[in-house]
């Protein structure tokens, strides 16, 4: 059966367009059939990030309003046949998306699909609230800083009220994903710590993505880091993610410092 | 001193500090039902400040209004700080 995940933060710039590319590039080269949607209208980036940006002709608001059929909105990934995309529009704005245009296109995916994957937008607006509304689970994607943290806290109280399973009764699975884990920091005292986040949240951890140039470098090439550098670390930690989503049970790993205290010493004096 | 004492007892950066602000603040923010009652928490918060207010000089940071959410029930915790006569006076002084 179809799932509906969406993934979503509240606070901007903490890895949720590059953890939607990951999780839905990991899931299909664990042979799930999937599409990853972009609910960011007027800001989308999830095809840049997928490396798909000159192939974009129709898009979700297209769709909802009816302008072109789903399958002509759909653009398939060039290196995996069972990932697909659908963008977000470029020129409209968060309006032009409806409860019922989204709530159609939703279902006709689930249809079609193993996995829809919804990457919100920023906020709690309009956008962010239609990426989650239909979702069965929730990927929430935290940094391991105060803000990320207080405004993942709110979109957990609207993803146990404002989403249609809520209001059916019903409760989203939520899966809580620390992204940008600097190890050497946090065993400084310097970050949150992942047992401290859990503790304020009280959500299930997904999986800890530990801060990398790898990343980075996935996304100025387009393509997800899961198919970028499969062995690097962000890479495998992705990857165990989506074994978890997929109910296996998988050893966490918080990641650690690999410097010796002579290293360590060192680069305090030079800092 | 400081840096022997970091190496030697790992945590005592600023993380610590983070985690106590943010479970303070998300104490007051949750309220009773999800979103929408962080809105009540500080409309009981000002009202309660300004009716103690009325007889007794408060700090208004020493006024605080907790929600914590039970299965069953919910504990509304008002914890108000009222100084004693010479804190009053060195707190009209600063004024």
């Amino acid at each position: 059966m179809a799932k509906v995940l969406v993934v979503t933060s509240g606070k901007g710039g903490v890895g949720k367009t590059t953890s939607t590319a990951a999780l839905g590039a990991a899931l299909a080269q664990a042979g799930q059939s999937v599409v990853v949607i972009d609910f960011d209208v007027g800001l989308r980036n999830l095809d840049l990030v997928m490396g798909a940006e000159r192939r974009v002709v129709f898009d979700l608001i297209n769709v909802v309003q009816g302008v072109a059929k789903l399958s002509q909105a759909l653009i398939r990934d060039k290196r995996l046949e069972n990932l697909w995309l659908i963008p977000a529009s470029q020129t409209r704005d968060k309006d032009a998306l409806t409860d019922e245009g989204v709530r159609r296109v939703i279902n006709e995916l689930r249809t079609k699909f193993d996995w829809i994957l919804c990457d919100s937008p920023a906020g709690i607006e309009r956008g962010a609230t239609l990426a989650m509304r239909y979702a069965d689970e929730a990927v929430i994607v935290t940094n391991p800083e105060v803000s990320s943290v207080r405004d993942s806290d709110r979109i957990i109280g609207m993803l146990d009220s404002k989403t249609a399973k809520a209001e059916r009764g019903e409760r989203v699975e939520k899966h809580l994903l620390v992204t940008r884990y600097d190890a050497s920091r946090a065993s400084r005292g310097e970050m949150l710590s992942i047992d401290d986040i859990l503790e304020i949240l009280a959500t299930p951890l997904l999986g800890i993505i530990p801060e990398s140039q790898d990343v980075l470098r996935a996304s100025n090439v387009g393509c997800p880091v899961t198919l970028n550098s499969t062995t690097s670390a962000p890479a495998r930690a992705y990857m165990d993610a989506v074994r978890r989503l997929m109910g296996e049970t998988v050893p966490m790993t918080v990641p650690v410092e690999r410097k010796g205290l002579m290293n360590r010493l060192l680069r305090r004096r030079a800092a | 001193m400081m840096n022997l004492l970091r190496l030697i007892g790992g945590r005592s950066g600023s993380a610590p500090v983070a985690r106590e602000r943010l479970q303070i603040l998300l104490a007051h923010e949750r309220g009773v039902g999800g979103s929408g009652a962080p809105e009540l928490l500080e409309m009981l918060r000002s009202e309660i400040l300004a009716v103690v207010s009325k007889h007794v000089d408060l700090d208004p940071e020493k006024v605080v209004v907790k929600m914590d959410r039970g299965k069953f029930v919910s504990m509304l915790e008002v914890d108000i700080e009222v100084p004693n006569a010479t804190q009053r006076s060195k707190l009209v002084a600063a004024t």
